[in-house]
C-alpha cells in the first residue's frame, strides 16, 4: 500500500457559501441564500466521486468553491494535505491541479479566441512558451479526437456542441492538473455524444491519472462513471455510499425517491413508494431540523426539531438521517445497542 | 512542429469577417468613401481650396454662389465660401472626432475597471458617471463651455466630458455582461490575473460594442461643437469652422439664403455619413452565432 | 410598488446631491473674478474686497458650497449680478415658454416618431421600411439649428407665411393663447420636434420588429387573430417603453433649447442662458443650469416610476 492511498487527494471540511439576496438602502445583506451549508467530503486519488441532486441543491456552487472561483463564507479544503490557500500551497499552484469543465460549452470558450488560443492561455499564464504552448494545444486536440489542423484556427460558434466540450476537455488538460470537477460537463449534449464524451472521459483519467469530481443530475450517468457517489439536498450532505450501495441500498429517504424514479428494465424491482412530491423549499428561508422533513415520507417532530449528523451506518456508507441514528429518538430508528 | 503549424485551417478572424460584412453593405460603404473623402478634403485642405480662406475683400462681399471665380460665393467679409468650407472641415472633423476619441479612452476605462470590479468600486464609479448623466448633453456642453469660456480648446474640453459619462456607462453593462460569463471563470480557475483576464478575454468582447457606441457619438460631437460655435462659444473668429460660419452669415438669411444654408449643408452631409457607417457598421458586427 | 417608488426617489437624493456640487463648481470653473461684468475695470481693491465679502466670494469653498446648498434648499437660488433681480424671477417666466415649446415639440415628434417607427417596424425590410429609416436617420443627423434656419427663410422668408422669430406680435413677451401667438410658436417647434422624432422612431421600430417576431405573437397569428387584434397587442407591449423615452426627450428639449431658442429668439431658458453666459452673469447662470439639470432628474423619475407601473416586469432590474 503507498502512502498516497491514505491521504486522500482533496479534503473537503465544513464548507458553507452564503451568498446574500435582499439588500436594504444601505447595502446591507437583510436575508442570504445557504447554497452550501456545510460539505464535508473526501476524494481519493484516481477515483471519481459523483455528485447528484436536484438542480438548485448547490452542486455547481460546490465546483466552484473547489476552484476558489467564489470566496466560502467557511470551511477548508485540503489538496494533498496541504491547506489552499496557504503559504504551503498558493492559489494560483493549486489552481493548476485542479480544472473545471462547464456545463454550457459555448459559454465557456471566449468566441473572439480560437480554440489554439483558449487551450494555450492557461500553460501560457503558467510561463510557458508560446510555441510550447501549442504544441502541447495541438497534442491534446489529437488526444481529445479533433484533427488540430482542421481544429486549432477555428472559433467557438464554428463547431458542435460535442466538439466545443471536447475542446474545453482539453482545455483543462491543458495545465496538467490532477483533478477535473466536471460540473453536468455532458448534460447539454444528445445522448449518443454524451456516450462517446463519456468514453473518452474515462480513456483520460486511466491515461492520465486524473481523479474526477463528477457533477450531475442524471443518475444513470453517475452510475456508470463514478465509484462513490454524494447525495445533495439543499446544500447539505445527504448521503455518501460506494455507487452501487447507493443505488440498491439507500439509507437516506431522499436518495430512495430519487432512485426509485429512475426507469428499470425488471418489473420486480418496480418500485411502490410514491415518488418525491412538490417542489424543493426555498433556500432563503430553509425548513429547520432535516431539510428534508418537509417532504419525507417518514417525517416526525425530531425531524424539525434537530439536524441530523451525518453518520457512518455501514461500509464507507455515509448517512444523515435521524432514521439511521439509535440516538435521535425517531420511532424507525434501530434500537441502541445493549 | 513548424511545418505542421502551416497546416492548420484558419477560420477569419471577427474583425475579418465584419469587415466583409461591412463590404457588402452599399449604403454603408457609400457612407464610408464619403467620410474618407472628407478626412482627405480635410488634410488636404490647404493644397485644395483655390483661395485663401482668410483672406477677404469688402467689394466683393456676399456675392452669390455661381459668380465667377467664387463657385460657392462669398461671405459677409468678401472671402471665398468654397475655401472656407473646406478649410472648415478640418476643425469640424477634429471637433467631432477628438473628444470623442478623450472620451473613449477615459469613459470606456472607468466603464471597464468599474464592470470587472463589481462591488463598491462600480457603484461608486458609477454613481458619479451618474451625475453627469444628470444633466442633458446640450445643457452639459454650453454649460462647461459657458463657464470655461469660448475657445477651441475648451470646447474640447466641455465635449469630452459631455461624452465620458455615456460611454463609461455603455462600457460598464457591457463589460459586466462579458464577467460573468464561463470563459473568464475558466481564465481565472487557470491562475489567470485581473489585467491578464481583461486584456486578453475581456477587451476583445467589449471593445466591439464601445467603439461602435463612440462611433454613433461622432456626429453629435460635430453637431454639438457646431452648435457651440454658432452660440459664440466654440472656435473664435476668423477660424473657418462650418457652426461659426453659421452664425456669422445669420445676418444674410434674408438677402443670401442659399449661402448662408451652405456651411449647414456640410454639417449634415459630415454627421449623416457617419451615422450611415455606423449603422453599417453596427449590423455588420451583429453576428448571430 | 409604493417600497420601489420610494427606493427609487431615495436613490434620487445622492444624484441631486452631485447635481448641487457640478452646478456650485461650475461657477469656481470659470476662469477670472466672478465679479468682472459688474465692477469697473478700475475698481479699487477695497471696493472688490467689499462686493467679494458681500457676495461671500472670500470664503473657503465648503462652506460656500454649504451656504449655497442651504439658500437653494429655502428656495432662494441666488440674485442676478447684471439686473440684481432674484434668479428665480428670471427663470420662472422663461421656463413656461421653453416647457410650452418642448412639450409641443414631443407632442409632434412622438406623432410622426411612432408613425413611422410602426410603419418601418410592421413592413419590415420593405422599402417602406427603408424609406421610414432613412427619414429617422435625417432626424438624428441633421443640424436642428441649421434645419431651423432653413425653416425660417423658406416659410418666413420666401412664403411669408409665418413669422421669423419671437414669441408675439412686435416683440412682445406676454403669451396668449390665440392664433396669432400660436403662429410663433410652429416653427421651433417644428425644428425642435425632428429630434424625438429620429430617436422615437428607431425605439419603435426595434420595439415592434421584436415583438412581431415574439413566440406568443406567431401564437396568436396561428390562433387566427386578425390584424388589427395583432396590432393592439403590439401597442400594448411596445407603449411602456415609446412613452418613456418620450418623457426622457421632453427632459431633452427642456434642456437643450439654447439653440433653437437662439436661432427664433425665443424668450425661453435658453435664451437666459445665452444671456447668462455673454453677460458673464454667474449666478444666473449658475440658477438656470439647476433649475434645468433638477427639472431633468425629476422627469426622469417620474418617467422611471411610471413606466413600473405600467411594465411590472422592469421592476426586477
Amino acid at each position: 500500500m503507498r502512502e498516497s492511498d491514505n491521504v486522500p487527494l482533496l479534503e473537503v471540511r465544513g464548507l458553507v457559501k452564503h451568498f446574500p439576496v435582499k439588500r436594504n438602502l444601505l447595502g446591507r445583506a437583510t436575508s442570504v441564500v445557504s447554497a452550501v451549508d456545510g460539505v464535508d467530503f473526501d476524494l481519493r486519488q484516481g477515483e471519481t466521486l459523483g455528485v447528484v441532486g436536484e438542480s438548485g441543491c448547490g452542486k455547481s456552487t460546490t465546483a466552484r468553491l473547489l476552484m476558489h472561483l467564489i470566496e466560502p463564507s467557511a470551511g477548508t479544503i485540503r489538496f494533498g494535505g496541504k491547506t489552499v490557500g496557504s503559504a504551503a500551497l498558493p492559489l494560483k499552484e493549486f489552481r493548476r491541479q485542479v480544472q473545471l469543465v462547464f456545463q454550457d460549452s459555448y459559454a465557456s470558450l471566449n468566441p473572439r479566441l480560437t480554440v489554439e488560443e483558449s487551450i494555450a492561455f492557461g500553460p501560457m499564464v503558467h510561463g510557458t512558451a508560446r510555441t510550447q504552448a501549442q504544441a502541447r494545444t495541438h497534442a491534446l486536440l489529437e488526444r481529445v479526437g479533433l484533427d488540430p489542423r482542421r481544429f486549432a484556427g477555428r472559433f467557438t460558434h464554428e463547431l458542435s456542441g460535442g466538439q466545443r466540450q471536447r475542446v474545453n476537455i482539453a482545455r483543462a488538460l491543458a495545465l496538467q492538473p490532477r483533478i477535473l470537477v466536471l460540473d453536468e460537463a455532458v448534460s447539454a449534449l444528445d445522448k449518443s455524444v454524451e456516450a462517446q464524451v463519456l468514453n473518452l472521459l474515462l480513456d483520460l483519467k486511466q491515461e492520465f491519472g486524473l481523479s474526477y469530481v463528477f457533477i450531475s443530475h442524471d443518475l444513470e450517468v453517475v452510475r456508470f462513471m463514478a465509484a462513490r457517489v454524494l447525495v445533495m439536498y439543499l446544500g447539505r450532505v445527504a448521503e455518501l455510499a460506494p455507487t452501487e450501495a447507493l443505488y440498491t441500498d439507500s439509507r437516506h429517504p431522499y436518495t430512495t425517491a430519487l432512485v426509485g424514479s429512475l426507469l428499470s428494465m425488471n418489473p420486480d424491482r418496480r418500485t411502490e413508494a410514491a415518488p418525491i412530491s412538490g417542489d424543493p423549499p426555498n433556500p432563503i428561508d430553509p425548513p429547520p431540523g432535516c431539510r428534508f422533513h418537509t417532504r419525507c415520507p417518514h417525517a416526525e417532530p425530531v425531524c424539525a426539531a434537530g439536524v441530523p449528523g451525518l453518520g457512518m451506518r455501514a461500509q464507507e456508507h455515509w448517512v444523515a438521517c435521524h432514521m439511521g441514528d439509535p440516538m435521535s429518538g425517531h420511532s424507525k430508528a434501530p434500537a441502541r445497542a445493549a | 512542429m513548424p511545418e505542421r503549424v502551416n497546416e492548420i485551417i484558419r477560420s477569419p478572424g471577427f474583425w475579418v469577417t465584419v469587415w466583409r460584412r461591412f463590404l457588402r453593405d452599399p449604403v454603408a460603404l457609400a457612407a464610408a468613401l464619403v467620410v474618407l473623402g472628407l478626412i482627405l478634403m480635410a488634410v488636404f485642405a490647404p493644397w485644395i481650396a483655390p483661395q485663401d480662406p482668410f483672406q477677404g475683400m469688402s467689394l466683393r462681399r456676399l456675392k452669390p454662389p455661381g459668380t465667377e471665380g467664387y463657385p460657392l460665393g462669398t461671405d459677409e467679409l468678401g472671402r471665398d465660401m468654397l475655401s472656407r468650407l473646406i478649410h472648415g472641415a478640418r476643425i469640424s472633423l477634429f471637433m467631432g472626432i477628438v473628444p470623442v476619441l478623450c472620451a473613449l479612452f477615459i469613459g470606456a476605462a472607468i466603464g471597464i475597471v468599474a464592470g470587472y470590479s463589481g462591488g463598491w468600486t462600480n457603484t461608486l464609479l458609477m454613481r458619479t458617471v451618474d451625475v453627469f448623466f444628470a444633466f442633458p448633453s446640450v445643457l452639459l456642453a454650453v454649460a462647461l463651455a459657458g463657464a470655461l469660456g469660448p475657445g477651441m480648446t475648451n470646447g474640447l474640453i466641455a465635449l469630452t466630458l459631455v461624452f465620458i459619462p455615456p460611454i463609461a456607462r455603455v462600457a460598464e453593462s457591457v463589460t459586466t455582461g462579458v464577467r460573468s460569463r464561463d470563459f473568464v471563470e475558466a481564465a481565472k480557475a487557470s491562475g489567470a490575473g485581473a489585467l491578464l483576464i481583461i486584456r486578453k478575454h475581456v477587451l476583445g468582447n467589449v471593445l466591439g460594442p464601445i467603439f461602435v457606441y463612440a462611433m454613433s457619438l461622432v456626429a453629435v460631437s460635430m453637431i454639438l461643437a457646431a452648435g457651440l460655435s454658432f452660440l459664440g462659444l466654440g472656435v473664435k473668429p476668423p477660424q473657418p469652422d462650418w457652426g461659426l460660419m453659421l452664425n456669422t452669415l445669420r445676418t444674410a438669411m434674408y438677402t443670401q439664403p442659399l449661402l448662408c444654408a451652405l456651411p449647414g449643408v456640410m454639417i449634415f452631409i459630415t454627421s449623416i455619413s457617419f451615422n450611415l457607417m455606423t449603422d453599417g457598421l453596427r449590423s455588420a458586427m451583429d453576428i448571430k452565432a | 410598488m409604493i417600497l420601489y417608488a420610494t427606493k427609487r426617489v431615495l436613490l434620487t437624493l445622492p444624484i441631486m446631491l452631485g447635481v448641487t456640487i457640478v452646478c456650485f463648481a461650475l461657477v469656481h470653473l470659470a476662469p477670472g473674478d466672478p465679479l468682472i461684468s459688474v465692477l469697473p475695470p478700475d475698481a479699487s481693491q477695497s471696493i472688490k474686497e467689499q462686493m467679494m465679502a458681500l457676495y461671500g466670494f472670500d470664503r473657503p469653498y465648503h462652506e460656500q458650497f454649504l451656504r449655497w446648498l442651504w439658500r437653494v434648499l429655502q428656495g432662494d437660488i441666488g440674485t442676478s449680478i447684471r439686473t440684481g433681480r432674484p434668479v428665480s424671477t428670471e427663470i420662472s417666466k422663461a421656463v413656461g415658454n421653453t416647457l410650452m415649446l418642448a412639450a409641443l415639440a414631443t407632442c409632434i415628434g412622438f406623432l410622426l416618431g411612432t408613425l413611422f417607427g410602426f410603419v418601418a417596424g410592421y413592413f419590415r425590410d420593405t422599402w417602406i421600411d427603408k424609406t421610414a429609416s432613412a427619414l429617422s436617420v435625417f432626424g438624428v443627423s441633421v443640424p436642428h439649428y441649421w434645419l431651423g434656419m432653413v425653416l425660417v427663410i423658406v416659410f418666413a422668408a420666401t412664403l411669408g407665411w409665418l413669422p421669423p422669430t419671437g414669441a408675439g406680435p412686435g416683440g412682445s413677451e406676454d403669451w396668449k393663447w390665440d392664433w396669432v401667438h400660436f403662429k410663433y410658436l410652429i416653427l421651433p417647434a417644428v425644428t425642435m420636434s425632428v429630434i424625438p422624432m429620429g430617436i422615437i422612431a428607431r425605439t419603435v421600430r426595434a420595439l415592434v420588429a421584436e415583438i412581431l417576431s415574439q413566440e406568443f405573437v406567431v401564437g396568436l397569428r396561428a390562433k387566427g387573430l386578425s390584424e388589427v387584434g395583432i396590432f393592439g397587442h403590439v401597442v400594448k407591449n411596445a407603449a411602456p417603453t415609446a412613452l418613456a423615452v418620450m418623457g426622457i426627450q421632453l427632459g431633452y428639449l427642456l434642456g437643450g433649447s439654447i439653440l433653437i431658442e437662439t436661432v427664433f429668439a425665443w424668450p425661453g431658458t435658453g435664451l437666459l442662458l445665452n444671456d447668462a453666459i455673454f453677460q458673464r452673469d454667474l449666478p444666473l447662470l449658475q440658477g438656470t443650469i439647476l433649475v434645468l439639470a433638477m427639472f431633468f432628474v425629476v422627469l426622469n423619475l417620474a418617467v422611471d416610476v411610471m413606466q413600473t407601473m405600467l411594465d411590472p416586469r422592469i421592476q426586477r432590474a
